[in-house]
């Protein structure tokens, strides 16, 4: 038996960050042990990629402006995709440890308030940018090349990650205003379709009828999978390319980390 | 000896549900406390007000003197809270769950080691220590659960239903070390819908139901007050029953009731032990063979049934609202 310690633990911002980085830790220790998440992490995003390019390839890929190859059109578009799909997984995360009464653990303990919220989101998107490497290495595979440079394709892999930190906000609201973990990842899970499948991210939105063409158009996946292409292929964005990807980015973390945190201190 | 936990009036609304409607009561420190009622009385949504997981509608509370609503955050640091679905990350295993909350409460990485390995060797875990919880028995995940709770040594534990679900072996487990808990000078409140567990385990007894208090007093009182023991006397012959009944009615103004199957009469003698004997020796004398007798206190079921009118199982009482 050791003395008692008085323990001291920090305050204000500080004890956000110290109680958010060992929440994240307990998240991504988890990451190796649930292969269902790993799945998910790693081969999804492989499987992607092969069957676009190997089945759709060959026939989308007329319709491209010349010289550029269906995988340097598809891997910016399906990270965009895929990280988007994975904040699935803030909202399955925290309706699991609400179902399981492991979020009263952490409100009985006199930790920061947010710091269950923090944790998971942090520890997501440090997931988010696993995927995005993962997603590039394939796409080296298939054909994919940063054309721009490795700094242009770096500032790609984080802007997406950024886009996808951002959504994991959305996620976070839904997964704390449903009862269990199974209607999280429906709820979660069925917008993102029409999300990511109406824009750019497969096809030019050109292909589409007009009336879906406009929402296409601003669909912020759209606009995000547009400007990845840039950096990648061009390096320097057109523009008024960068300021509305911004401004989603931006505006739905002011939307949505409030409500997620109201959501929060109401469960 | 001040109490350490003061609860006056809560009162906590669900819609119409009435979930807690002012309840108020004490616990002394170093004392074991049992809240005992059926299913849907309050009890939950009482200790998750006093654990700061709810904010009552209605009344305060205080323990060690801080408010649980304004003081939120000074009261989690003095308290522990065991749920009744133990609270415990099943992907982690018992180490990682420990040390993660010791880090939380501010211990620097070798003190939550060791504080870790501490409690695993004292709740029996050292083995199991390195594995995920997902592979614990149920008892094993309770005793990780209150392991857990107690990382912080807090000075007031929540005992909510601890022993729900667990066969008798790893229900006994569980009084154990509740009673080391108290022997070390921690503060106890304790839910329970067992009336065996309170008696076994809570110095006082607050009985709840429909969100109200409606008795409270050790075991002993809450028992004297249904009116009593009982005198149990089995007969050898099943012949002698009406006889010995009519003896023993002769005696004096208590009700006597006759169990044909059994051979035996049991007459209701409150604290007058004297009139027990009585009834004995005049049932001896008068040449009826007495087989057995013996004087019966009533159990906490009986307690229940007398105080609500309905038994701890009451299939109309409210759903419980734990959240």
């Amino acid at each position: 038996m050791t003395a008692p310690t008085a323990p001291q633990r920090p305050r204000g911002p500080a004890a956000l960050f110290h109680d958010g980085a060992i929440l994240a830790w307990r998240n991504l220790v988890q990451l190796p042990r649930t292969p269902e998440l790993l799945l998910f992490t790693l081969i999804q995003p492989i499987m992607f990629v092969l069957l676009f390019t190997y089945v759709f390839g060959g026939s989308i890929g007329q319709s491209l402006p010349p010289g550029i190859s269906y995988a340097q059109f598809l891997i910016p578009g399906i990270m965009v995709q895929t990280l988007v799909f994975s904040t699935n997984s803030t909202a399955v995360g925290l309706a699991d440890d609400l179902q399981k009464g492991l979020v009263d653990r952490f409100r009985s303990l006199p930790i920061a308030r947010s710091a269950v919220l923090v944790g998971r989101i942090c520890s997501d998107t440090v997931r988010l940018a696993m995927v995005a490497v993962v997603l590039v290495l394939v796409g080296y595979v298939v054909g994919f090349r940063f054309e721009a440079g490795l700094g242009w394709g770096v500032l790609m892999i984080l802007v997406a990650v950024a886009f996808g930190f951002s959504m994991s906000w959305v996620m976070a609201t839904i997964g704390l205003s449903v009862r269990d973990a199974e209607t999280a990842s429906t709820a979660g899970f069925v917008w993102l379709f029409p999300l990511t499948f109406v824009s750019s991210v497969f096809v030019p939105v050109t292909s589409m009828p007009g009336w879906l063409q406009v929402i296409a158009r601003n669909n912020p996946v759209t606009l995000l999978s547009n400007l990845l292409r840039e950096f990648t292929l061009i390096g320097r964005p057109a523009a008024g390319t960068v300021l509305p990807v911004l401004a989603w980015t931006v505006g739905i973390v002011v939307v949505f980390a409030p409500l997620a945190v109201s959501r929060y201190r109401k469960v | 000896m001040s109490p350490i936990i003061e609860v006056d009036g809560l009162v906590k609304h669900f819609g119409e549900t009435r979930a807690v409607d002012g309840v108020s009561f004490a616990v002394e420190t170093g004392s074991v406390l049992g809240l005992l009622g059926p299913n849907g009385a309050g009890k939950t949504t009482t200790v998750r007000m006093l654990a700061t997981l709810l904010t009552p509608d209605a009344g305060r509370a205080t323990i060690e003197g801080l408010d649980v609503v304004a003081d939120a955050t000074r009261v989690r640091s003095v308290i522990g809270l065991t749920g009744q679905y133990a609270a415990v990350d099943e992907k982690l295993t018992g180490r990682e769950n420990l040390w993660m909350v010791g880090r939380l409460l501010g211990m620097d990485r070798g003190a939550a080691d060791e504080r870790a390995s501490e409690l695993l060797e004292r709740f029996r875990l050292s083995d199991a220590g390195d594995r995920q919880v997902r592979t614990y028995s149920g008892g094993m995940r309770r005793r990780v659960d209150l392991a857990v709770s107690l990382v912080g040594r807090p000075a007031v534990l929540f005992l909510d239903e601890p022993t729900t679900g667990l066969d008798p072996v790893s229900r006994i487990e569980m009084w154990d070390v509740t009673r080391e808990l108290v022997g070390d000078g921690t503060t106890v409140l304790l839910t329970t819908q067992y009336l065996e567990e309170a008696d076994e385990l809570a110095d006082r007894i607050v009985v709840i139901d429909h969100g109200l208090v409606i008795a409270e007093g050790t075991a002993d009182e809450l028992k004297d007050r249904t009116g009593g023991r009982t005198l149990e006397v089995e007969l050898t012959r099943a012949d002698d029953l009406e006889r010995a009944a009519g003896l023993a009615r002769g005696l004096g103004d208590r009700r006597v009731t006759v169990d044909p199957e059994r051979a035996a009469l049991s007459v209701d003698v409150g604290d007058d032990t004297e009139f027990a004997a009585e009834v004995v020796a005049r049932l001896s004398q008068s040449g009826v063979d007495i087989a057995d007798f013996r004087l019966d206190r009533p159990s906490l079921d009986d307690v229940f049934l007398a105080l609500t009118g309905h038994g701890t199982e009451d299939p109309t009482s409210s759903p419980e609202v734990a959240s």
